[in-house]
């Protein structure tokens, strides 16, 4: 019961999670393919970068009448500088501007992610129904899991009598029956991880609030009631500071003063580290909007570490391209288990309702 | 269950979980392998995650026709 239920009500949105995150696997690939992952031009050796102010400026120029919300270095691309554009500082995720800045030249690259893969993108977080959507998922996916544990729990009474990996071709029905087993079988533990950090994801808005309600909160006291500043610090002496702060760390991105991921009078600026999992864990280091001076500097709580680590294990985006296509077997193996499932649900109801109308009885639910 | 020879034909534990349990050990072992070694967590996160799709191949390569 507990199977079918929570597998049948969750079946069409698991497909369309599945099949969506398929090219999403490849975003990057496809991406660069589409010509919305610009690359920066060769450096000459021993080239000096540009000032992140000049390309902040740059950045202003090229989308008049917008504000700056994020400056982003891409791990991979080290020489892209990645600006956000906002009409807004808290404005609209989906009414933000990314555009690529060559590091050394400060020339405009090009427009970064958008196209199709954006679409896949949406569907895959929230249908295009915002945070309820994407909250929505969340539950989807919760019931996979329960579907999952469920069918571990049906393996038994099922499987008992043949051997791992039986596939017999008696009939269309038995034949699917054992593909649902071995495929459902064999992927389980990725299936748990993937959908237990997909899940985890659809929660990153709540805990991003409660992050800012308690220990961000905490971090600015000495500020509240100040206006927000007016002249904001020069952004090459606060990454400067930063780096001092962390050091052995580089900078992932630089939140500008009253964006969702700092306080209104601060600049917030995310350090990494360089190993996969390092790179993953990142730490605020929170500075004067006016000054650019360092106010604090705090790892963030367990449960911002749990997502961000857990976000690496839902994209599959960090063992090279050899991880990505045994991400998309998986994938595709999955779809197969969910769609034999359903396959097995109809092909039983059919099957008691020919009995129970050959026995001039009703149709009874089955029983599982 | 008391009957020998029924508990013999319904089979334990370790040979209905026993398989799957085994691969999703490795799966685990292999999601965690690349994300805390560089280098030679990702050549096993590859072996170990690929185990799930290689078996499938082999079952399917040896199964019995009607």
């Amino acid at each position: 019961m507990v199977h079918t239920w929570s597998s049948l009500i969750s079946t069409l949105f698991l497909l369309l999670l599945c099949i969506t995150g398929l090219p999403l696997i490849f975003h990057h690939e496809i991406d660069e393919l589409l010509g919305y992952d610009p690359k920066p031009e060769i450096a000459q050796p021993g080239a000096a970068k540009r000032s992140i102010d000049e390309i902040a400026r740059t950045a202003l120029a090229n989308d008049p009448g917008r504000v700056l919300q994020y400056i982003l270095w891409d791990k991979d691309e080290p020489n892209n500088v990645i600006a956000f554009t906002n009409n807004k500082v808290d404005g609209d995720p989906d009414a933000a501007t990314l555009r690529a800045y060559d590091a050394h030249t400060a020339k405009p690259l090009g427009p970064v992610g958008g196209g199709p893969m954006l679409v896949f993108l949406k569907l895959h977080v929230d249908m295009f129904a915002g945070q309820p959507g994407k909250l929505f998922l969340g539950a989807m996916g919760f019931l996979f899991l329960v579907a999952i544990i469920s069918g571990v729990v049906l393996y038994w009474p099922f499987t008992r009598r043949l051997s791992f990996g039986t596939l017999r071709d008696k009939s269309r029905r038995i034949a699917w029956f054992d593909w649902h087993n071995l495929l459902g079988a064999v992927t389980i533990a990725w299936a748990l991880v993937v959908g237990a950090t997909g899940v985890i994801n659809t929660l990153a808005e709540v805990m991003l609030n409660q992050w800012k309600a308690t220990e961000l909160a905490d971090m600015v006291k000495p500020y509240a009631g100040k206006p927000p500043p007016v002249h904001l610090a020069s952004l090459d002496a606060t990454i400067e500071r930063a780096r001092q702060t962390a050091p052995g760390m580089n900078v992932s991105f630089i939140a500008f003063p009253g964006t969702p991921f700092t306080s209104s009078h601060h600049f917030a600026v995310f350090m990494r580290g360089d190993t996969p999992l390092t790179s993953r864990l990142l730490k605020p280091v929170l500075l004067d909007g006016e000054t650019g001076a360092v106010s604090d500097a705090r790892d963030l709580p367990v449960y911002l570490k749990a997502l961000l680590v857990s976000q690496p294990l839902h994209f599959g985006d960090y063992g090279g391209m050899p991880l990505k296509i045994i991400w998309a077997l998986l994938d595709i193996m999955t779809i197969v288990v969910i769609g034999s499932g359903l396959y097995l649900w109809v092909a039983k109801r059919r099957k008691h309702r020919s009995h129970a109308m050959a026995a001039g009885q009703p149709a009874l639910q089955p029983s599982r | 269950m008391t009957d020998a020879r029924k508990l013999r034909s319904s089979g334990n534990w370790r040979t209905v979980y026993g398989g799957p349990l085994l691969i999703g050990v490795l799966s685990v072992v292999g999601l965690l392998s690349a994300l805390l070694y560089e280098g030679p967590g990702r050549y096993f996160s590859w072996l170990a995650l690929g185990a799930p799709i290689a078996l499938t191949g082999w079952f399917y390569a040896r199964r019995k026709r009607a």
